[in-house]
């Protein structure tokens, strides 16, 4: 997954408007670990605040291993910030997928906010 | 593949799978706690991989069921107020007493949020959560108080504090019954909460900084622009406080 929610593992460094880095947020990584600092208010974030999967569906995709539908999940997913012009956000996007192709990922589901 | 939660984004970018969804920004999979609904929609998602050839831009028809937006409608209005008596005397301490009031008031809720959902959003400020709250009513009080981290200097500190207190005010207020739905939520906080007043004030004060941070956190990354936008149309439904010097 890659979200554009500016969420991260607690702790690690912030989100800053313009920001035009990536988060890594490993697959076994528990819930209450991760945090949000996007810059904008103008979304809904007690969804957030209920329910992780609401923007980062990481529960419901390892459900769909257990049922046998996909047949895993990445060992790693990613977390930026938009707003930024798409050349910026260029050098981080190509680094993401290199490591995404390394980590033998068919498919990449990319969730906004 | 992606979802798309503005339609004409897609069109633009022609991604080679998109799903566009009829859900608010900020919840991108629909309802929360609802993992059915979520899961029919990661499945449609998923139905787009059978296309051999995109770009693909899909409609997702189902809608949110009107209970939400039922509860929208009902606290649109914002009658809802925890807090049944609070210290009215313009002092400035005055301020932090009944911030410190409204919190306590908050924190059974928080704590039963905390257990049922067992994980929080509260922390980006790394800060207590009266300690943040002192830090926003010392802002409208001297507009130059200590930073209460050494690291940070006072804008992004502000804009923590501000995310952590509503986080901490969201968590809490939405285990009520009546307040799953993100408006009203949002009408609570900025038009019913002390919290919500001193961001107000915050804003007001912040909109003359010389401080390019805190201007642009006042202008754009502080209050919604719906909240704004309904201010000014409907400045009576607001709650009027007295504990701000004029």
């Amino acid at each position: 997954m890659l979200s554009t929610a500016a969420i991260q593992r607690r702790g690690e460094k912030l989100f800053w408007r313009g920001a035009v880095d990536y988060r890594v947020i490993p697959g076994d990584i528990e819930p209450n670990d991760i945090v949000m600092s996007h810059s904008s208010v103008n979304f809904d974030r007690t969804g957030f605040q209920q329910d992780l999967n609401i923007c980062f569906p990481l529960e419901r995709l390892q459900e769909l291993v257990k049922r046998g539908v996909v047949g895993s999940v990445g060992a790693f997913h990613y977390s930026v910030i938009g707003g930024s012009e798409p050349e910026q956000l260029k050098p981080a996007a190509l680094e993401i997928a290199r490591m995404l192709k390394n980590d033998h990922v068919d498919v990449l589901f990319l969730v906004p906010i | 593949m992606q979802i798309s939660l503005v339609r004409l984004h897609s069109e633009k970018i022609r991604p080679p799978r998109a799903l566009w969804v009829p859900f608010e920004l900020g919840r991108p999979l629909g309802i929360p706690n609802d993992p059915k609904f979520q899961h029919r929609v990661i499945a449609a998602v998923f139905d787009l991989l059978k296309r051999e050839r995109g770009p693909v831009l899909e409609d997702y028809l189902e809608e949110v069921p009107d209970g939400e937006a039922k509860d929208r409608q009902t606290t649109l209005n914002g009658q809802f107020c925890p807090i049944s008596s609070i210290s009215t005397r313009s002092k400035d301490s005055d301020l932090m007493k009944a911030f410190e009031a409204e919190i306590n008031h908050l924190a059974p809720w928080y704590e039963m949020a905390v257990n049922q959902r067992r994980r929080t959003t509260v922390g980006v400020s790394e800060l207590e959560i009266l300690e943040a709250a002192r830090f926003l009513a010392a802002m409208t009080e001297s507009g130059d108080p200590p930073v209460p981290r050494n690291d940070l200097e006072r804008g992004p500190m502000l804009k923590l504090c501000c995310e952590d207190l509503t986080s901490f005010y969201g968590e809490a207020i939405s285990v009520q019954p009546g307040m799953k739905a993100s408006i009203a939520v949002e009408n609570w906080i900025w038009g019913h909460t002390i919290l919500g007043e001193t961001m107000w004030r915050i804003r007001e004060i912040n909109l003359e900084s010389k401080d390019d941070f805190m201007r642009y956190h006042a202008q754009r990354s502080l209050v919604p622009d719906r909240q704004i936008h309904f201010r000014e149309e409907n400045p009576r439904v607001f709650r009027s406080w007295s504990l701000f010097k004029k």
